[in-house]
């Protein structure tokens, strides 16, 4: 027997003994695992999921044992996610930890800074948020303005940042900020603090879905010390652009979220069938094509990373992220038109709320325009 | 399910790549239809393909194939999609391959597969008898008689049906057009008396046959399956068929993406070049992105033919469906991307929408399938 058919088989007993019976449920978004400080699980068991999960160093599967990952290979790391899609399993963490700073830290950081922030990251123990668009700077993210000074031994910030997803629930930010303020892509760098420094504010912002998913975050004379520069100075558009890249592709899976009843299943209980179709003609092409082109993005999140030696799936990320928030935005189209006037009610759980929330898909991570930009130059070489 | 070509995939991927580009593509194309060809492909080329062990790639080795995956006869057939490249290989080595694997007896395989494996027999399927394919309107049929059956009907839109050696017809032993039951397939060769083909020019400068039956004589050891059953087999072929042909399309929306993105770097007009304006930058990158999108879909498709998937039919629907949307979006655009100079004779880019049309058709389009996947979902 290969090694890796070992590793599926003792992966899927040790989630057989481990998975609490309430984490192979399909998860709704407000059962989302996030983690941090002031986190507070909603059952015992979402708790003892993450610690069983966090001791294998498994919520950070490839990460190294020596920062409390899991140390897998990709291919391991597949299988793991394969034996845990079997079983319905919930995700034990979702993290801009473990998806964007984590690796970022691994790849451009120091020791020393990844011994500060790994074990916390992998174990869920602190949240973190991205401090990247300004109010002035948001398609156009290399023009950002928040000013770090000089002094010696540390920084002081001054600056906004803006769109700072769930600033208000944080324990740190990594944060882009201008260290040079001559140069416009070479005078930025790449800045971790803790969201409780002295000058740090947060304001949320209430969407046209109602919910406050984002924030402003004022920075005055915030103190950073400059052991918590990832990187060089200066050189932080290089791992912005990387952070980007899987940024990109986390977006990409957006909508990819098991649920009890598939969006097909939804309308035929809304609509009914006459002699097996749906009745609404149209809305059955259309239910039919989101589902073919779905597929075949989701195989193609897989192919991708299938082709990839690396961790990182390159510039494939901007197609990723275009073709995946559309999906998404085809999809709440598809449950408005399906449930009709039940879905447009103003209610906490309303479906309006999650269509209208996916407005914002398109335009958050980069907008689809910008990732055409980044596919026609990047990889036709067109410009 | 690994989304990622083998060794042996590759080396054939590679080849045809090398081989196509040097001995085929438009030029040999447009050669073909100025010199009225009288069978629409080169002689020579089958020729070669046959030496290159070709036609054997699907056939099992103990009947003298190469044994190969579907996913490698794939990167063929999209090969000859970017290359445009006509020859017996779709119709006897896909199709009529699959339908005897599917259905054939252990001395009809044992009898035939080995010669079309060494390239001395061809297959044409004469299936389909309305403008739009649907293989449950089926009209021809057949009647016993002493020691076989007596087939009458017609069939048109029959790939390679005036040169094949032997024809599968597919027939009603019982039952009326649109049912599911009551089809039986047949092996006829060509010259059986009887039997009338006429070829239709199509505007992919290919030809395809329209089939007369009249009064044929079959034999019985000519039905190929069991009686009465024969839309099972049929139905296995066909979604084989279809996702190969997805591969083709595949190859040619690849082919019109690649000759555009190069005609934006070249074509230069208020002095500078068209592909520095953004709205055909973003025209480029949606059609790169969509058919990555189909890539993905089509080689998982392949794979699943080879892991011998439970929901073939699903699979190839949604397939053919994505393929189809594809290649028209891209046939479409890279005329539109190219101009003017898009629309004329001269040029070669027009060729790949006249092939695209056709091959989208062929067994199904995508509404046809869309609607069949949707069926097949349980809505």
């Amino acid at each position: 027997m290969s090694d890796l058919m070992t590793f599926r088989e003792d992966t899927r007993r040790w989630l057989e003994e481990n998975c609490p019976a309430s984490m192979r449920t399909y998860m709704p978004e407000s059962e989302k695992c996030w983690g941090g400080r002031d986190y507070v699980f909603s059952s015992d068991d979402q708790k003892l999921w993450l610690t069983r999960m966090a001791d294998r160093g498994w919520t950070a599967p490839t990460f190294p044992k020596k920062y409390g990952g899991g140390g897998l290979s990709k291919d391991q790391a597949k299988v793991l996610k394969e034996e845990l899609a079997a079983i319905t399993a919930r995700a034990p963490l979702a993290s801009m930890g473990t998806e964007m700073i984590g690796p970022a830290i691994l790849e451009f950081g120091t020791e020393d800074l990844k011994q500060q922030h790994l074990p916390g990251i992998i174990r869920g123990e602190i949240r973190w948020c991205q401090g990247y668009s300004e109010p002035n700077a948001g398609s156009d993210l290399a023009g950002l303005q928040a000013n770090a000074e000089d002094r010696g031994d540390y920084f002081v910030i001054n600056g906004q940042k803006v769109w700072t997803s769930y600033a208000d629930k944080s324990d740190w930010m990594f944060c882009l900020v201008k260290t040079n303020t001559t140069a416009k892509h070479g005078g930025i760098s790449l800045v971790l603090f803790d969201m409780k420094s002295p000058g740090v504010t947060v304001r949320p912002i209430q969407l046209i879905s109602g919910r406050s998913p984002f924030c402003e975050t004022f920075l005055d004379n915030v103190r950073v010390d400059k052991d918590q520069v990832v990187g060089e100075i200066n050189n932080g558009w290089a791992i912005a652009k990387y952070l980007l890249t899987h940024e990109r592709e986390m977006l990409g899976r957006i909508g990819n979220v098991p649920a009890e009843k598939t969006v097909a299943q939804r309308a035929v209980e809304s609509i009914g069938t006459k002699d097996g179709h749906l009745k609404d003609s149209v809305l059955r092409a259309e239910l039919a094509e989101w589902e073919i082109d779905f597929q075949s993005h989701q195989l193609t999140i897989e192919r991708v990373r299938d082709e990839t030696a690396v961790a990182s799936v390159g510039n494939s990320s901007a197609m990723l992220k275009l073709y995946g928030t559309q999906l998404n935005q085809r999809r709440r189209e598809l449950l408005i038109a399906s449930e009709g006037f039940d879905a447009m009610s103003w209610s906490q759980d309303s479906e309006a709320r999650l269509w209208l929330r996916s407005k914002g898909n398109t335009i958050e991570g980069g907008t689809s325009e910008v990732q055409l930009n980044i596919i026609a130059k990047r990889i036709l070489g067109l410009g | 399910m690994q989304l990622i070509l083998n060794e042996e995939e590759q080396m054939v991927r590679e080849s045809a790549q090398s081989f196509l580009t040097d001995n085929a593509g438009p030029s040999l194309l447009r050669e073909i239809r100025d010199t009225n060809n009288p069978v629409g492909y080169s002689q020579n080329l089958w020729q070669q393909m046959i030496e290159l062990g070709w036609p054997s790639l699907l056939i099992p080795e103990q009947y003298g194939g190469l044994g190969f995956s579907h996913v490698a006869m794939g990167q063929l057939m999209e090969q000859t999609g970017n290359n445009l490249a006509n020859s017996p290989m779709f119709a006897t080595a896909v199709l009529g391959v699959s339908i005897l694997l599917e259905a054939g007896s252990e001395q009809q395989r044992a009898q035939w597969l080995p010669e079309i494996a060494m390239g001395n027999l061809t297959l044409a399927l004469a299936l389909d008898e309305t403008t739009r394919p649907d293989p449950l309107n089926i009209a021809a049929s057949v009647t016993k008689s002493t020691g076989g059956f007596i087939l009458n009907g017609g069939k048109s839109m029959v790939v390679d049906g005036q040169i094949a050696d032997q024809l599968i017809v597919s027939a009603r032993s019982a039952g009326r057009p649109g049912d599911s039951g009551g089809i039986s397939l047949f092996l006829i060769p060509r010259d059986t008396p009887g039997i009338e083909v006429s070829g239709t020019l199509m505007m992919d400068s290919r030809i395809t046959a329209n089939i007369q039956f009249s009064d044929v004589t079959v034999g019985k050891d000519q039905l190929i399956g069991t009686l009465d059953q024969g839309l099972v087999p049929l139905t296995a072929a066909l979604n084989i068929a279809n996702i190969h042909l997805s591969a083709e399309l595949l190859g040619i929306a690849s082919e019109c993406l690649q000759r555009t993105v190069r005609y934006l770097k070249e074509r230069k007009q208020f002095g500078v070049n068209i592909g520095s304006f953004q709205a055909l930058q973003h025209r480029a990158a949606t059609l790169w992105s969509d058919i990555e999108l189909c890539k993905s879909t089509v080689l998982a498709a392949l794979r699943s033919l080879d892991d011998s998937a439970e929901n073939a039919s699903v699979i190839a629907s949604a397939s053919k469906v994505k393929a189809c949307k594809v290649a028209q979006l891209a046939t479409n655009e890279s005329i539109q991307m190219h101009g003017g100079i898009g629309m004329t004779d001269e040029f070669d880019i027009g060729f790949f929408i006249k092939r695209a049309r056709i091959a989208q058709m062929l067994f199904g389009d995508h509404r046809y399938h869309l609607n069949r996947y949707a069926e097949l979902s349980g809505y």
